[in-house]
C-alpha cells in the first residue's frame, strides 16, 4: 500500500472512531448522566420513569452493542475498499 | 433427595465437565498455551470473554449492588459494558495484528525497552493479583455456602480444579472451559429471573418486565418500587442522589479500567483474524449484556418482592409477624445473611430506613424503635430468588454451580495473565532468552502452578482490604496500561521515555490518591485524610480517580516525549504495520 493510501485509510478509520466514540459518550455520560434533567423534561416516559433512567440501565448498553457491530461492519468494508482486508 | 445432595450432584457434574474439557484441550506448544493457537471462533471467544469478565461479584452481588442504591449505581452497568467499546475501537484489533502473546510484550516491543516491559509487568501483576484475591475468596464462600464445607476446604477444591485445567490446557483449556462456564452461569442466572419477572409483571423477559406494569397494583413496576421505598424512608430507586461529577468520573474510570485489564485483553489474541477481534468484542458484549440487562431487573424485583412479603397489606399498614414469616426467610437467617431483632417487642418485622432523619418522626408515631431487619445482605437478592419464587431444588443447585463457574472462569483468566507475564515476559524476554519452546512451555506451567499457589494463599489469608481492591485494580488499569497501549497504537512518535514516564506517573498518582484516603496499603487508620467528600481534592472520590490517573499518564507521556528523542524508524514502521489488518495470519508463528 502506498503512503498516501495508508494515510487515507488511517484517517478514515480515525474519523469513524471519533463518530462512534461521540455516540458512546452521548448515550452514557450524556443521556444517562449530564443530560438526564433535560430528557426528563420531555413528555416521554418509559415504565413510569424518564428516558435518562432507561439509558442508564439499558439504553446505553444496547447502544454500545450496536456501536461495536456497526464499527465492525464499517471497517470490514473499509478494509476491502483499501485492499488491506485479510485473505 | 435433599438440597445438599442435589447441590453436590450439579456442582460435581459441572466440575467433571471442566476437567473433561481440560483433558481434551491439552496444550502442545506455547502458542496453544498462551493464545489457543489463535484458532478460536470469534463467537466462542465472545462467550469465553463474558465468563472471563463476569466474576463471582457480578453473578452474586451486582443485582443487590444496584437494587440497594438505584440509579446512582448505574455506573457499574455502563462502566463495565462501555469499556468494550473502547476495546473494540481502540485496542483489540491492533493488538491482535501485532500478534504476540501478552500485554507487557506489546509495551516492551513497541517502546523498544525492557524497562517499559518490566514496568508493564509490575502494573499487570498488581492489577491481576489484587483482582484474583477476590475471586478465590468468592469461590471459597460459594463452596462453603452451598456444599456445607469449611471455607478453606472449598478454596482448596476450587484451586485444584483450576490447577487441572489451567496447567494442562493453558489458554486453550481455559477458553473451552470458560465457554462451558458461561453456559452454566447464564442459565443459572436467567431461570429464577424469568420466574420472578413472570410472577411480578407477567412478562417473561426480566429486562422488559423492569419497565412494564406491576401486576398486583397496576402501577408501573418502577413507580411501585419507588413508592414502597419512600414509604419506608429509603431513597427512591430511580432518583438522582449523588454528585453528577463523581458519577461521570466513576463511570469513565470503570470504562477505561475495563479496557485496560490484561486478562480481558489477552482473550482477543486467540481469534484468527483482526476483523474477528472486532466482531468478538461485539459478541462478548452481547453475552455480557444478557446478564447485565437482567441484573437490575432481578435486583429491583427481588427487593420489591421482599418488601411486599414483609408488608403484605402495604407499607402504610403493619408488617407481618416474625412467627408468620415465610420459610425462605428462616432458611437464610441460618446463614447469617438475614437477621431479625425485635427491638420494640411487638413480634412484627419492622423493616425501614432508621438512618433517615425525615422518616424518624413517622417511625416514632408508628411505635417503631429501629430497623428490625438488622442484617439484610444484598447477595440475598440473587441467592434466595429460587426459593422466593418457589422453584424446585435443582434451580438452587444450578445457582451454586453458576456462582462457582463465575468465580472459577475469572480466576483462570487472571491466573493465565499472571503466569504468562512471568514465564513469557520476565523469563523468556528478559532473563532467559535462549530457552526453547518446549522449555518455555514447562516454565509457563510452573509459573501457573506458582500463581495458583499464591492466589490460594492470598485467598486463605486475604489482606483485609477485599472491598477496596476492585477500585485499585480498575484505577490502576485505567491509569497505567490503557494509556500506554493506546499511545503505542495511535501515536507514531510516542517514545520509550514518554511511555515509561507516563505509566509511572499514572501508577504513582493513583496509588497516592487511593492510599491518602483509604490508608497506606489499605491498613486501617493510616489514611492521611478522612475519606469523605469535603476532604477529596476537587470533590473527586478515590474510587473515581482512575480517569484522572489516565489523564496524568497521557499528559506526562506527551511532555516527556517532546523533550526526548523520536523512536527509531523501524518502530514507526511497526506502528504502520499494526494499523492495517492484512497479514495477521502470518504473525501466528512469530
Amino acid at each position: 500500500m502506498k503512503d498516501n493510501q495508508a494515510a487515507a485509510y488511517w484517517s478514515a478509520n480515525i474519523r469513524i472512531i471519533v463518530i462512534c466514540l461521540a455516540i458512546w459518550a452521548l448515550v452514557s455520560f450524556g443521556f444517562a448522566i449530564w443530560l438526564r434533567p433535560m430528557l426528563a423534561a420531555l413528555p416521554i416516559t418509559i415504565g413510569g420513569t424518564d428516558l435518562g433512567f432507561w439509558f442508564a440501565q439499558q439504553g446505553s448498553i444496547l447502544s454500545f452493542i450496536g456501536l461495536i457491530f456497526y464499527y465492525t461492519w464499517y471497517m470490514n468494508r473499509l478494509d476491502r475498499r483499501f485492499g488491506v482486508d485479510e485473505e | 433427595m435433599d438440597q445438599f445432595t442435589l447441590n453436590l450432584i450439579v456442582v460435581g457434574a459441572s466440575f467433571a465437565l471442566y476437567v473433561g474439557i481440560a483433558i481434551w484441550a491439552r496444550a502442545g506448544n506455547t502458542s496453544d498455551y498462551y493464545a489457543a493457537s489463535r484458532g478460536v471462533n470469534p463467537i466462542v471467544n465472545g462467550a469465553a470473554t463474558a465468563a472471563d469478565w463476569m466474576s463471582a461479584a457480578s453473578f452474586i452481588s451486582m443485582a443487590g449492588l444496584i437494587a440497594f442504591v438505584g440509579y446512582g449505581n448505574s455506573s457499574f452497568l455502563m462502566g463495565w459494558t462501555g469499556g468494550y467499546v473502547l476495546l473494540a475501537l481502540l485496542l483489540a484489533p491492533y493488538l491482535r495484528k501485532f500478534g504476540r502473546f501478552t500485554v507487557p510484550e506489546f509495551i516492551g516491543d513497541r517502546f523498544y525497552s525492557n524497562t517499559a516491559r518490566i514496568v508493564a509487568v509490575i502494573c499487570l501483576l498488581v492489577i491481576s493479583i489484587t483482582y484474583v484475591i477476590g475471586q478465590m475468596t468468592g469461590a471459597g464462600v460459594a463452596f462453603s455456602r452451598f456444599l456445607e464445607v469449611e471455607n478453606t476446604t472449598g478454596l482448596l477444591i476450587a484451586s485444584t480444579v483450576v490447577f487441572v485445567y489451567a496447567v494442562l490446557g493453558g489458554m486453550k483449556g481455559i477458553t473451552y472451559t470458560q465457554l462451558a462456564q458461561y453456559c452454566v452461569l447464564i442459565t443459572a442466572y436467567t431461570i429464577p429471573a424469568v420466574f420472578i419477572s413472570l410472577q411480578l409483571t407477567n412478562n417473561p423477559v426480566p429486562a422488559l418486565g423492569l419497565f412494564s406494569t406491576h401486576a398486583e397494583s397496576g402501577l408501573p413496576l418502577l413507580t411501585k418500587l419507588d413508592q414502597v421505598l419512600m414509604e419506608l424512608g429509603f431513597q427512591d430507586y430511580t432518583g438522582s442522589h449523588g454528585s453528577t461529577m463523581n458519577m461521570f468520573l466513576f463511570t469513565m474510570s470503570l470504562m477505561i479500567g475495563t479496557a485496560g485489564l490484561p486478562h480481558v485483553i489477552i482473550r482477543f489474541f486467540t481469534v484468527p483474524k483482526v476483523s474477528d477481534a472486532r466482531k468478538s468484542a461485539g459478541w462478548a458484549l452481547v453475552f455480557i449484556a444478557l446478564l447485565y440487562l437482567t441484573a437490575p431487573a432481578v435486583g429491583s424485583m427481588a427487593r420489591l418482592n421482599i418488601i411486599t412479603t414483609i408488608f403484605p397489606n402495604g407499607t402504610t399498614e403493619e408488617p407481618i409477624a416474625y412467627e408468620a414469616s415465610p420459610d425462605w426467610m428462616t432458611n437464610w437467617e441460618q446463614t447469617g445473611l438475614l437477621a431479625f431483632e425485635d427491638k420494640n417487642n411487638d413480634g412484627l418485622i419492622q423493616y425501614y430506613n432508621d438512618r433517615s432523619e425525615e422518616f424518624a418522626p413517622i417511625a416514632e408515631a408508628r411505635g417503631w424503635e429501629g430497623n428490625e431487619m438488622v442484617t439484610f445482605n444484598r447477595d440475598i437478592l440473587v441467592l434466595a430468588n429460587p426459593e422466593i419464587a418457589q422453584l424446585p431444588g435443582w434451580v438452587l443447585a444450578l445457582i451454586a454451580a453458576g456462582g462457582l463457574a463465575a468465580a472459577l472462569s475469572t480466576a483462570a483468566g487472571l491466573l493465565l495473565a499472571i503466569s504468562s507475564a512471568i514465564s513469557h515476559d520476565l523469563l523468556k524476554s528478559v532473563f532467559m532468552p535462549k530457552i526453547s519452546d518446549k522449555q518455555e512451555l514447562m516454565y509457563a506451567r510452573i509459573s501457573m502452578a506458582f500463581a495458583i499457589a499464591l492466589a490460594t494463599y492470598l485467598g486463605l489469608n486475604p489482606p483485609g482490604f477485599a472491598a477496596q481492591v476492585v477500585a485499585l485494580a480498575f484505577g490502576l488499569a485505567a491509569a497505567t496500561l490503557f494509556p500506554a497501549l493506546m499511545m503505542g497504537i495511535f501515536s507514531k512518535s510516542m517514545n520509550m521515555q514518554g511511555a515509561v514516564a507516563g505509566m509511572l506517573a499514572g501508577l504513582i498518582a493513583t496509588l497516592l490518591y487511593i492510599f491518602t484516603y483509604l490508608g497506606w496499603f489499605f491498613i486501617p487508620e493510616t489514611n492521611m485524610l478522612p475519606n469523605t467528600a469535603e476532604h477529596w481534592v476537587a470533590g473527586i472520590s478515590p474510587l473515581s480517580f482512575g480517569s484522572i490517573g489516565a489523564v496524568i499518564n497521557f499528559v506526562t507521556a506527551f511532555v516527556v516525549m517532546k523533550m526526548t528523542q523520536a523512536p527509531p524508524a523501524e518502530i514507526q514502521e511497526l506502528v504502520e504495520s499494526i494499523r492495517v489488518p492484512r497479514g495477521a495470519a502470518g504473525a501466528i508463528d512469530h
